[in-house]
Protein backbone atom coordinates (compact mmCIF):
# COMPACT_ATOMS: atom_id res chain seq x y z
CA UNK A 1 0.00 0.00 0.00
CA UNK A 2 3.39 2.75 0.81
CA UNK A 3 4.46 2.11 -2.64
CA UNK A 4 0.84 2.62 -3.98
CA UNK A 5 0.15 5.97 -1.97
CA UNK A 6 3.36 7.27 -2.68
CA UNK A 7 2.88 6.41 -6.74
CA UNK A 8 -0.44 8.61 -6.25
CA UNK A 9 1.30 11.56 -4.09
CA UNK A 10 4.13 11.61 -7.30
CA UNK A 11 1.90 11.44 -9.88
CA UNK A 12 -0.62 14.29 -8.12
CA UNK A 13 2.20 16.65 -7.45
CA UNK A 14 3.58 16.13 -11.05
CA UNK A 15 0.17 16.88 -12.21
CA UNK A 16 -0.20 19.80 -10.33
CA UNK A 17 3.12 21.25 -11.83
CA UNK A 18 1.57 21.39 -15.07
CA UNK A 19 -1.87 23.00 -13.87
CA UNK A 20 0.56 25.52 -12.29
CA UNK A 21 2.86 25.72 -15.36
CA UNK A 22 0.02 26.36 -17.91
CA UNK A 23 -2.38 27.78 -15.48
CA UNK A 24 -5.22 25.00 -15.53
CA UNK A 25 -6.93 25.06 -12.18
CA UNK A 26 -6.21 23.01 -10.14
CA UNK A 27 -9.77 21.73 -10.03
CA UNK A 28 -8.46 19.76 -13.13
CA UNK A 29 -6.34 17.20 -11.39
CA UNK A 30 -9.41 16.36 -8.76
CA UNK A 31 -11.73 15.60 -11.49
CA UNK A 32 -8.92 13.64 -13.20
CA UNK A 33 -8.43 11.88 -9.13
CA UNK A 34 -12.43 11.54 -9.00
CA UNK A 35 -12.56 9.79 -12.78
CA UNK A 36 -9.72 7.48 -12.44
CA UNK A 37 -11.71 6.28 -8.84
CA UNK A 38 -15.07 5.95 -10.77
CA UNK A 39 -13.95 3.73 -13.59
CA UNK A 40 -12.00 1.61 -11.07
CA UNK A 41 -14.96 1.33 -8.42
CA UNK A 42 -17.25 0.57 -10.90
CA UNK A 43 -15.30 -1.96 -12.85
CA UNK A 44 -14.54 -3.43 -9.40
CA UNK A 45 -18.32 -3.40 -8.82
CA UNK A 46 -19.13 -4.97 -12.10
CA UNK A 47 -16.44 -7.84 -11.14
CA UNK A 48 -17.99 -8.64 -8.04
CA UNK A 49 -21.24 -8.70 -9.55
CA UNK A 50 -20.19 -11.59 -11.89
CA UNK A 51 -18.77 -13.16 -9.22
CA UNK A 52 -21.79 -13.15 -6.65
CA UNK A 53 -24.03 -14.69 -9.49
CA UNK A 54 -21.57 -17.12 -9.86
CA UNK A 55 -21.39 -17.75 -6.47
CA UNK A 56 -25.44 -17.30 -5.61
CA UNK A 57 -25.31 -19.97 -7.76
CA UNK A 58 -22.41 -22.65 -6.52
CA UNK A 59 -24.10 -21.95 -2.65
CA UNK A 60 -27.87 -22.51 -4.06
CA UNK A 61 -25.88 -25.58 -5.69
CA UNK A 62 -24.53 -26.81 -2.65
CA UNK A 63 -27.00 -26.01 -0.23
CA UNK A 64 -29.45 -28.19 -2.28
CA UNK A 65 -26.79 -30.94 -2.32
CA UNK A 66 -25.63 -30.44 -5.98
CA UNK A 67 -22.97 -28.49 -7.56
CA UNK A 68 -24.36 -25.80 -9.28
CA UNK A 69 -22.99 -24.86 -12.45
CA UNK A 70 -19.47 -26.90 -13.60
CA UNK A 71 -19.75 -26.86 -17.17
CA UNK A 72 -18.26 -23.37 -18.33
CA UNK A 73 -14.85 -23.47 -17.73
CA UNK A 74 -13.03 -24.57 -14.62
CA UNK A 75 -15.52 -25.87 -11.86
CA UNK A 76 -18.14 -23.18 -13.87
CA UNK A 77 -16.00 -20.36 -13.23
CA UNK A 78 -17.50 -18.61 -16.90
CA UNK A 79 -20.67 -19.67 -16.57
CA UNK A 80 -21.70 -15.87 -15.54
CA UNK A 81 -19.35 -13.84 -18.35
CA UNK A 82 -21.27 -16.45 -20.91
CA UNK A 83 -24.10 -15.50 -19.56
CA UNK A 84 -23.57 -12.05 -19.83
CA UNK A 85 -22.43 -12.12 -23.27
CA UNK A 86 -25.30 -14.05 -24.05
CA UNK A 87 -27.61 -11.20 -22.72
CA UNK A 88 -25.96 -8.63 -24.78
CA UNK A 89 -26.38 -10.49 -28.23
CA UNK A 90 -30.24 -11.31 -26.99
CA UNK A 91 -33.09 -9.40 -28.70
CA UNK A 92 -34.25 -6.47 -26.92
CA UNK A 93 -38.29 -6.75 -27.23
CA UNK A 94 -40.32 -3.54 -26.27
CA UNK A 95 -44.01 -4.57 -26.03
CA UNK A 96 -46.52 -2.89 -28.29
CA UNK A 97 -48.11 0.13 -26.60
CA UNK A 98 -45.07 -0.08 -23.71
CA UNK A 99 -43.91 3.66 -23.30
CA UNK A 100 -40.32 3.57 -24.92
CA UNK A 101 -38.66 6.35 -22.83
CA UNK A 102 -39.80 4.84 -19.45
CA UNK A 103 -39.09 1.33 -20.28
CA UNK A 104 -35.61 2.09 -21.41
CA UNK A 105 -34.90 4.84 -18.15
CA UNK A 106 -35.84 2.44 -16.00
CA UNK A 107 -32.94 -0.17 -16.12
CA UNK A 108 -30.67 3.04 -16.64
CA UNK A 109 -31.98 4.67 -13.47
CA UNK A 110 -31.81 1.78 -11.49
CA UNK A 111 -28.19 0.96 -12.14
CA UNK A 112 -27.44 4.88 -11.85
CA UNK A 113 -28.83 5.05 -8.52
CA UNK A 114 -26.93 1.52 -7.19
CA UNK A 115 -23.96 2.76 -8.48
CA UNK A 116 -24.43 6.17 -6.28
CA UNK A 117 -24.27 4.32 -3.05
CA UNK A 118 -20.50 3.55 -3.85
CA UNK A 119 -19.20 7.24 -3.43
CA UNK A 120 -18.95 7.11 0.19
CA UNK A 121 -18.12 3.44 1.37
CA UNK A 122 -14.30 3.99 2.92
CA UNK A 123 -12.85 1.30 1.38
CA UNK A 124 -9.52 1.64 3.39
CA UNK A 125 -8.24 4.00 6.27
CA UNK A 126 -7.95 7.14 3.87
CA UNK A 127 -9.52 5.97 1.03
CA UNK A 128 -13.07 6.56 0.09
CA UNK A 129 -13.13 7.68 -3.67
CA UNK A 130 -10.75 10.45 -3.72
CA UNK A 131 -9.28 13.10 -1.74
CA UNK A 132 -12.74 15.43 -0.64
CA UNK A 133 -14.71 12.71 -0.13
CA UNK A 134 -15.45 11.28 3.27
CA UNK A 135 -19.15 12.71 2.61
CA UNK A 136 -19.88 13.90 6.40
CA UNK A 137 -23.79 13.22 5.78
CA UNK A 138 -22.36 9.45 4.61
CA UNK A 139 -24.84 6.90 5.83
CA UNK A 140 -27.54 9.68 5.26
CA UNK A 141 -26.45 9.70 1.66
CA UNK A 142 -26.22 6.13 1.05
CA UNK A 143 -29.72 5.53 2.13
CA UNK A 144 -30.94 8.65 0.28
CA UNK A 145 -29.78 7.35 -3.07
CA UNK A 146 -30.87 3.96 -2.21
CA UNK A 147 -34.35 5.03 -2.30
CA UNK A 148 -33.83 6.81 -6.07
CA UNK A 149 -33.71 3.10 -7.06
CA UNK A 150 -37.44 2.81 -6.40
CA UNK A 151 -38.06 5.38 -9.33
CA UNK A 152 -36.50 3.23 -11.62
CA UNK A 153 -39.27 -0.19 -10.71
CA UNK A 154 -42.06 2.31 -11.28
CA UNK A 155 -40.69 3.55 -14.96
CA UNK A 156 -39.94 0.09 -15.74
CA UNK A 157 -43.34 -0.81 -14.41
CA UNK A 158 -45.15 1.37 -15.63
CA UNK A 159 -43.74 1.39 -19.03
CA UNK A 160 -44.01 -1.97 -19.55
CA UNK A 161 -47.60 -1.83 -20.36
CA UNK A 162 -48.35 -5.28 -18.91
CA UNK A 163 -50.49 -5.94 -15.62
CA UNK A 164 -47.69 -7.94 -13.78
CA UNK A 165 -45.49 -5.45 -14.67
CA UNK A 166 -47.49 -2.84 -12.76
CA UNK A 167 -48.72 -4.67 -9.55
CA UNK A 168 -44.78 -6.13 -9.24
CA UNK A 169 -43.44 -2.35 -9.53
CA UNK A 170 -46.30 -1.40 -6.95
CA UNK A 171 -45.75 -3.85 -4.39
CA UNK A 172 -41.67 -3.44 -4.95
CA UNK A 173 -42.33 0.12 -4.24
CA UNK A 174 -44.45 -0.93 -1.32
CA UNK A 175 -42.14 -2.97 -0.11
CA UNK A 176 -39.43 -1.10 0.02
CA UNK A 177 -40.40 2.43 1.56
CA UNK A 178 -41.74 0.06 3.95
CA UNK A 179 -38.96 -1.60 4.66
CA UNK A 180 -36.76 2.14 4.31
CA UNK A 181 -37.97 3.35 8.13
CA UNK A 182 -36.95 0.40 10.23
CA UNK A 183 -34.00 0.65 7.99
CA UNK A 184 -33.65 4.18 9.33
CA UNK A 185 -34.31 3.65 12.15
CA UNK A 186 -31.12 1.01 13.12
CA UNK A 187 -29.07 3.82 11.36
CA UNK A 188 -30.29 6.31 14.03
CA UNK A 189 -28.77 3.97 16.40
CA UNK A 190 -25.59 3.68 15.08
CA UNK A 191 -25.18 7.23 14.40
CA UNK A 192 -26.29 8.08 18.34
CA UNK A 193 -23.55 5.40 19.25
CA UNK A 194 -20.79 6.92 16.71
CA UNK A 195 -21.83 10.39 17.18
CA UNK A 196 -21.22 11.12 13.53
CA UNK A 197 -23.30 10.49 9.91
CA UNK A 198 -19.99 10.21 8.04
CA UNK A 199 -18.56 6.23 7.14
CA UNK A 200 -15.26 7.11 7.87
CA UNK A 201 -16.00 8.46 11.08
CA UNK A 202 -18.48 5.62 12.11
CA UNK A 203 -15.43 2.95 11.11
CA UNK A 204 -12.87 4.91 13.42
CA UNK A 205 -14.85 4.89 16.45
CA UNK A 206 -14.91 1.01 16.28
CA UNK A 207 -11.53 0.88 16.80
CA UNK A 208 -10.67 -1.04 20.03
CA UNK A 209 -8.70 -4.00 21.22
CA UNK A 210 -8.04 -6.25 18.32
CA UNK A 211 -11.50 -6.58 16.93
CA UNK A 212 -13.65 -6.14 20.68
CA UNK A 213 -14.52 -2.20 19.42
CA UNK A 214 -16.72 -3.60 16.87
CA UNK A 215 -20.28 -2.33 17.22
CA UNK A 216 -21.82 -5.99 16.96
CA UNK A 217 -20.28 -6.87 20.58
CA UNK A 218 -22.16 -3.69 22.80
CA UNK A 219 -25.37 -5.42 23.38
CA UNK A 220 -27.64 -2.39 23.25
CA UNK A 221 -27.08 -2.51 19.77
CA UNK A 222 -28.18 -5.71 18.87
CA UNK A 223 -31.27 -4.92 18.31
CA UNK A 224 -30.21 -2.42 15.44
CA UNK A 225 -28.29 -5.09 14.57
CA UNK A 226 -30.82 -7.75 13.28
CA UNK A 227 -33.20 -4.64 12.20
CA UNK A 228 -30.75 -3.41 9.80
CA UNK A 229 -29.79 -6.90 8.20
CA UNK A 230 -33.96 -7.68 8.23
CA UNK A 231 -35.02 -4.00 6.40
CA UNK A 232 -31.72 -4.68 3.83
CA UNK A 233 -32.93 -7.80 2.89
CA UNK A 234 -36.29 -6.89 1.85
CA UNK A 235 -34.64 -3.42 0.68
CA UNK A 236 -32.91 -5.62 -2.03
CA UNK A 237 -35.94 -7.63 -3.07
CA UNK A 238 -34.52 -11.09 -1.95
CA UNK A 239 -36.29 -13.94 -0.48
CA UNK A 240 -38.15 -14.28 2.20
CA UNK A 241 -38.76 -10.37 1.13
CA UNK A 242 -38.58 -11.11 -2.85
CA UNK A 243 -42.58 -10.72 -3.31
CA UNK A 244 -42.05 -7.95 -6.26
CA UNK A 245 -40.79 -11.12 -8.37
CA UNK A 246 -42.78 -14.00 -6.43
CA UNK A 247 -42.33 -16.22 -9.74
CA UNK A 248 -45.57 -18.20 -8.39
CA UNK A 249 -47.85 -15.12 -8.28
CA UNK A 250 -46.44 -11.94 -10.53
CA UNK A 251 -44.49 -14.11 -13.52
CA UNK A 252 -41.24 -12.21 -13.05
CA UNK A 253 -42.50 -8.82 -11.05
CA UNK A 254 -41.68 -5.22 -12.96
CA UNK A 255 -38.85 -6.94 -15.32
CA UNK A 256 -41.63 -9.42 -16.85
CA UNK A 257 -41.56 -7.50 -20.38
CA UNK A 258 -37.78 -7.02 -20.21
CA UNK A 259 -35.28 -9.33 -21.82
CA UNK A 260 -31.42 -8.82 -23.46
CA UNK A 261 -29.27 -6.34 -22.19
CA UNK A 262 -32.19 -4.29 -20.22
CA UNK A 263 -32.92 -7.46 -18.28
CA UNK A 264 -29.26 -7.70 -17.91
CA UNK A 265 -28.81 -4.07 -16.42
CA UNK A 266 -31.65 -5.22 -13.84
CA UNK A 267 -30.12 -8.00 -12.97
CA UNK A 268 -26.33 -6.44 -12.52
CA UNK A 269 -28.45 -4.25 -10.24
CA UNK A 270 -29.55 -6.65 -7.75
CA UNK A 271 -26.55 -7.94 -6.95
CA UNK A 272 -24.68 -4.78 -7.21
CA UNK A 273 -27.24 -3.64 -4.30
CA UNK A 274 -26.82 -7.00 -2.27
CA UNK A 275 -22.75 -5.75 -2.37
CA UNK A 276 -24.06 -2.52 -0.65
CA UNK A 277 -26.04 -3.84 1.69
CA UNK A 278 -22.79 -6.24 2.66
CA UNK A 279 -20.72 -3.04 2.80
CA UNK A 280 -22.97 -0.58 4.34
CA UNK A 281 -23.45 -3.77 6.69
CA UNK A 282 -19.65 -4.28 7.31
CA UNK A 283 -19.13 -0.95 8.04
CA UNK A 284 -21.85 -0.19 10.58
CA UNK A 285 -21.63 -3.36 12.21
CA UNK A 286 -18.45 -4.81 11.79
CA UNK A 287 -15.89 -2.40 11.88
CA UNK A 288 -15.91 -1.50 7.97
CA UNK A 289 -11.85 -2.10 6.78
CA UNK A 290 -10.07 -2.17 10.20
CA UNK A 291 -8.46 -5.60 10.99
CA UNK A 292 -9.77 -7.86 13.78
CA UNK A 293 -6.43 -8.37 14.66
CA UNK A 294 -5.68 -4.54 15.56
CA UNK A 295 -4.22 -1.96 13.59
CA UNK A 296 -2.64 -1.25 12.41
CA UNK A 297 -2.89 -4.58 10.97
CA UNK A 298 0.16 -7.00 12.41
CA UNK A 299 0.49 -8.62 9.01
CA UNK A 300 -0.14 -5.50 7.18
CA UNK A 301 -2.95 -6.68 5.52
CA UNK A 302 -4.98 -3.82 3.78
CA UNK A 303 -7.62 -2.83 5.05
CA UNK A 304 -9.37 -3.25 1.64
CA UNK A 305 -9.07 -6.89 2.20
CA UNK A 306 -10.90 -7.14 5.52
CA UNK A 307 -13.74 -4.78 4.20
CA UNK A 308 -14.40 -7.36 0.97
CA UNK A 309 -14.18 -10.37 3.42
CA UNK A 310 -16.79 -8.74 5.90
CA UNK A 311 -18.91 -7.68 2.94
CA UNK A 312 -17.92 -11.29 1.48
CA UNK A 313 -19.57 -13.16 4.44
CA UNK A 314 -22.71 -11.00 5.03
CA UNK A 315 -23.76 -11.64 1.18
CA UNK A 316 -23.17 -15.25 1.81
CA UNK A 317 -25.29 -15.46 4.66
CA UNK A 318 -27.79 -13.22 2.72
CA UNK A 319 -27.67 -16.08 0.47
CA UNK A 320 -27.97 -18.89 3.05
CA UNK A 321 -31.32 -17.23 3.98
CA UNK A 322 -32.77 -17.08 0.73
CA UNK A 323 -32.19 -21.06 0.99
CA UNK A 324 -33.59 -21.40 4.22
CA UNK A 325 -36.81 -19.22 4.80
CA UNK A 326 -39.64 -19.45 2.75
CA UNK A 327 -41.63 -16.35 0.78
CA UNK A 328 -43.50 -14.06 2.80
CA UNK A 329 -46.91 -13.00 1.54
CA UNK A 330 -47.95 -9.40 0.74
CA UNK A 331 -50.12 -9.11 3.71
CA UNK A 332 -47.82 -10.26 6.05
CA UNK A 333 -44.93 -8.74 4.62
CA UNK A 334 -46.50 -5.01 5.26
CA UNK A 335 -47.61 -6.23 8.89
CA UNK A 336 -44.21 -7.31 10.04
CA UNK A 337 -42.73 -3.96 8.67
CA UNK A 338 -45.30 -1.26 10.23
CA UNK A 339 -46.47 -4.05 13.31
CA UNK A 340 -43.32 -5.39 14.06
CA UNK A 341 -40.19 -3.47 13.04
CA UNK A 342 -41.01 -0.11 13.22
CA UNK A 343 -42.20 -0.58 16.85
CA UNK A 344 -38.89 -2.20 17.48
CA UNK A 345 -36.88 0.43 15.70
CA UNK A 346 -38.56 2.98 17.89
CA UNK A 347 -37.31 0.15 21.21
CA UNK A 348 -33.91 0.34 20.08
CA UNK A 349 -33.41 3.82 19.87
CA UNK A 350 -34.87 4.15 23.61
CA UNK A 351 -32.72 1.31 24.68
CA UNK A 352 -29.43 2.83 23.21
CA UNK A 353 -30.67 6.51 24.50
CA UNK A 354 -30.99 5.65 27.55
CA UNK A 355 -27.80 2.99 27.54
CA UNK A 356 -25.46 6.65 26.31
CA UNK A 357 -26.87 8.46 29.16
CA UNK A 358 -24.72 6.34 31.12
CA UNK A 359 -21.75 4.78 29.15
CA UNK B 1 -14.52 23.59 -0.56
CA UNK B 2 -17.55 22.23 1.33
CA UNK B 3 -19.43 21.69 -2.27
CA UNK B 4 -16.21 20.00 -3.71
CA UNK B 5 -17.34 16.93 -1.64
CA UNK B 6 -19.66 16.26 -3.85
CA UNK B 7 -17.89 16.64 -7.03
CA UNK B 8 -17.39 12.70 -7.05
CA UNK B 9 -21.06 12.29 -7.22
CA UNK B 10 -21.80 13.99 -10.28
CA UNK B 11 -19.01 12.18 -11.44
CA UNK B 12 -20.67 9.01 -10.65
CA UNK B 13 -23.71 9.81 -12.04
CA UNK B 14 -22.13 10.47 -15.19
CA UNK B 15 -20.10 7.59 -15.59
CA UNK B 16 -22.61 4.88 -14.03
CA UNK B 17 -25.04 6.31 -16.80
CA UNK B 18 -22.59 6.33 -19.66
CA UNK B 19 -21.76 2.82 -18.79
CA UNK B 20 -25.68 1.87 -18.53
CA UNK B 21 -26.12 3.17 -21.83
CA UNK B 22 -23.02 2.21 -23.97
CA UNK B 23 -24.10 -1.18 -22.47
CA UNK B 24 -27.37 -0.36 -24.65
CA UNK B 25 -25.87 0.60 -27.39
CA UNK B 26 -23.32 -2.37 -27.53
CA UNK B 27 -26.14 -4.73 -27.73
CA UNK B 28 -28.31 -2.08 -30.04
CA UNK B 29 -25.47 -2.91 -32.41
CA UNK B 30 -25.09 -6.80 -31.82
CA UNK B 31 -28.22 -8.18 -31.18
CA UNK B 32 -30.79 -9.29 -33.91
CA UNK B 33 -34.16 -7.77 -34.38
CA UNK B 34 -37.27 -9.59 -35.68
CA UNK B 35 -39.95 -7.83 -33.98
CA UNK B 36 -43.66 -9.49 -34.74
CA UNK B 37 -47.46 -9.26 -33.86
CA UNK B 38 -47.19 -12.40 -31.54
CA UNK B 39 -44.34 -11.23 -29.73
CA UNK B 40 -44.80 -7.92 -29.10
CA UNK B 41 -48.19 -8.95 -27.29
CA UNK B 42 -47.77 -8.33 -23.60
CA UNK B 43 -47.74 -11.47 -21.50
CA UNK B 44 -50.50 -12.48 -19.89
CA UNK B 45 -50.02 -16.05 -19.02
CA UNK B 46 -50.01 -17.34 -22.91
CA UNK B 47 -53.81 -15.77 -23.46
CA UNK B 48 -54.15 -12.48 -26.00
CA UNK B 49 -53.90 -10.01 -23.17
CA UNK B 50 -57.22 -8.09 -22.46
CA UNK B 51 -58.34 -4.36 -21.34
CA UNK B 52 -56.20 -1.81 -19.90
CA UNK B 53 -52.69 -2.60 -18.20
CA UNK B 54 -52.30 0.59 -16.90
CA UNK B 55 -55.62 0.38 -14.84
CA UNK B 56 -56.60 1.14 -11.49
CA UNK B 57 -54.73 -0.19 -8.53
CA UNK B 58 -55.96 -1.22 -5.17
CA UNK B 59 -55.60 1.97 -2.72
CA UNK B 60 -53.60 0.32 0.00
CA UNK B 61 -50.41 1.81 -1.71
CA UNK B 62 -51.48 5.12 -1.25
CA UNK B 63 -51.90 4.39 2.35
CA UNK B 64 -48.94 2.99 2.65
CA UNK B 65 -47.25 6.03 0.41
CA UNK B 66 -48.70 8.63 3.04
CA UNK B 67 -47.56 6.48 6.30
CA UNK B 68 -43.86 6.48 4.90
CA UNK B 69 -43.65 9.95 4.02
CA UNK B 70 -44.69 10.89 7.75
CA UNK B 71 -42.03 8.33 8.70
CA UNK B 72 -39.26 8.70 6.52
CA UNK B 73 -39.65 12.65 7.38
CA UNK B 74 -39.64 12.39 10.99
CA UNK B 75 -36.52 9.90 10.75
CA UNK B 76 -34.76 12.83 9.28
CA UNK B 77 -35.28 15.52 12.09
CA UNK B 78 -34.01 12.32 14.16
CA UNK B 79 -30.77 12.39 11.96
CA UNK B 80 -29.39 15.35 13.69
CA UNK B 81 -30.43 15.05 17.16
CA UNK B 82 -28.85 11.33 17.17
CA UNK B 83 -25.33 12.68 15.68
CA UNK B 84 -25.61 15.59 18.75
CA UNK B 85 -27.19 13.28 21.09
CA UNK B 86 -24.43 11.90 23.60
CA UNK B 87 -22.61 15.35 23.42
CA UNK B 88 -25.38 17.13 24.97
CA UNK B 89 -26.23 15.02 27.65
CA UNK B 90 -22.76 14.54 28.50
CA UNK B 91 -20.60 17.11 27.34
CA UNK B 92 -23.11 19.80 27.98
CA UNK B 93 -24.30 17.97 30.97
CA UNK B 94 -28.64 18.65 29.88
CA UNK B 95 -28.92 15.06 31.13
CA UNK B 96 -32.22 13.93 30.17
CA UNK B 97 -33.10 16.92 28.42
CA UNK B 98 -32.66 15.71 24.64
CA UNK B 99 -33.90 12.05 25.46
CA UNK B 100 -36.96 13.70 26.96
CA UNK B 101 -37.94 16.45 24.02
CA UNK B 102 -37.15 13.56 21.49
CA UNK B 103 -39.81 11.58 23.16
CA UNK B 104 -42.24 13.40 23.59
CA UNK B 105 -41.66 14.06 19.41
CA UNK B 106 -42.05 10.53 18.69
CA UNK B 107 -44.55 10.05 21.22
CA UNK B 108 -46.76 12.23 18.93
CA UNK B 109 -45.58 10.16 15.86
CA UNK B 110 -46.16 6.92 17.55
CA UNK B 111 -49.87 8.07 18.55
CA UNK B 112 -50.48 8.55 15.23
CA UNK B 113 -48.96 4.84 14.31
CA UNK B 114 -51.47 3.48 16.77
CA UNK B 115 -54.45 5.53 15.28
CA UNK B 116 -53.85 4.10 11.74
CA UNK B 117 -53.53 0.77 13.30
CA UNK B 118 -56.87 1.37 15.31
CA UNK B 119 -58.41 2.30 12.04
CA UNK B 120 -57.36 -0.87 10.37
CA UNK B 121 -54.93 1.30 8.04
CA UNK B 122 -52.21 -1.35 8.42
CA UNK B 123 -54.51 -4.46 7.51
CA UNK B 124 -53.42 -5.30 3.89
CA UNK B 125 -56.54 -7.01 3.22
CA UNK B 126 -59.44 -4.99 5.29
CA UNK B 127 -62.15 -6.60 6.97
CA UNK B 128 -65.08 -4.33 6.56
Amino acid sequence: MSVLSAITTWLRDALEGICQRYGIPLLAVDILAWLTAAVSVIALVLLIVLFFVYLERKVSGYVQTRLGPMRVGPIGLFQTPMDALKLLLKEDIVPRGADKILHTLGPVLFFVAAMLGYVVIPWDAKATIARHVDLNIGILYVTAVASVGIIGLIMAGWGSNNKWSLLGAMRSAAQMISYEVPMLLAIICVVMQAQSLSLGQIVNSQQGTWLLGWYCWRPWLWLPLILFFIAATAEVNRVPFDIPEAESELVAGYHTEYSGMKFGLFFLTEFANVFIVGLVGATLFFGGWLSPFGNPDPLHIPGFFWLMAKALAIVIFLMWVRWTLPRLRVDQLMALAWKLLIPAGFLAIFIVAVVLLYV
Amino acid sequence: MDALQYGPVGVFVVLSAAFAFATLVVAYLLRPADPYEQKLLTYECGIVPFGEAWSKFFVRYYIIALMFVVFDVEAIFMYPWAVVYKALSHADALGLYPAVEMAVFVGVLLVGLAYAWGKGDLQWISET
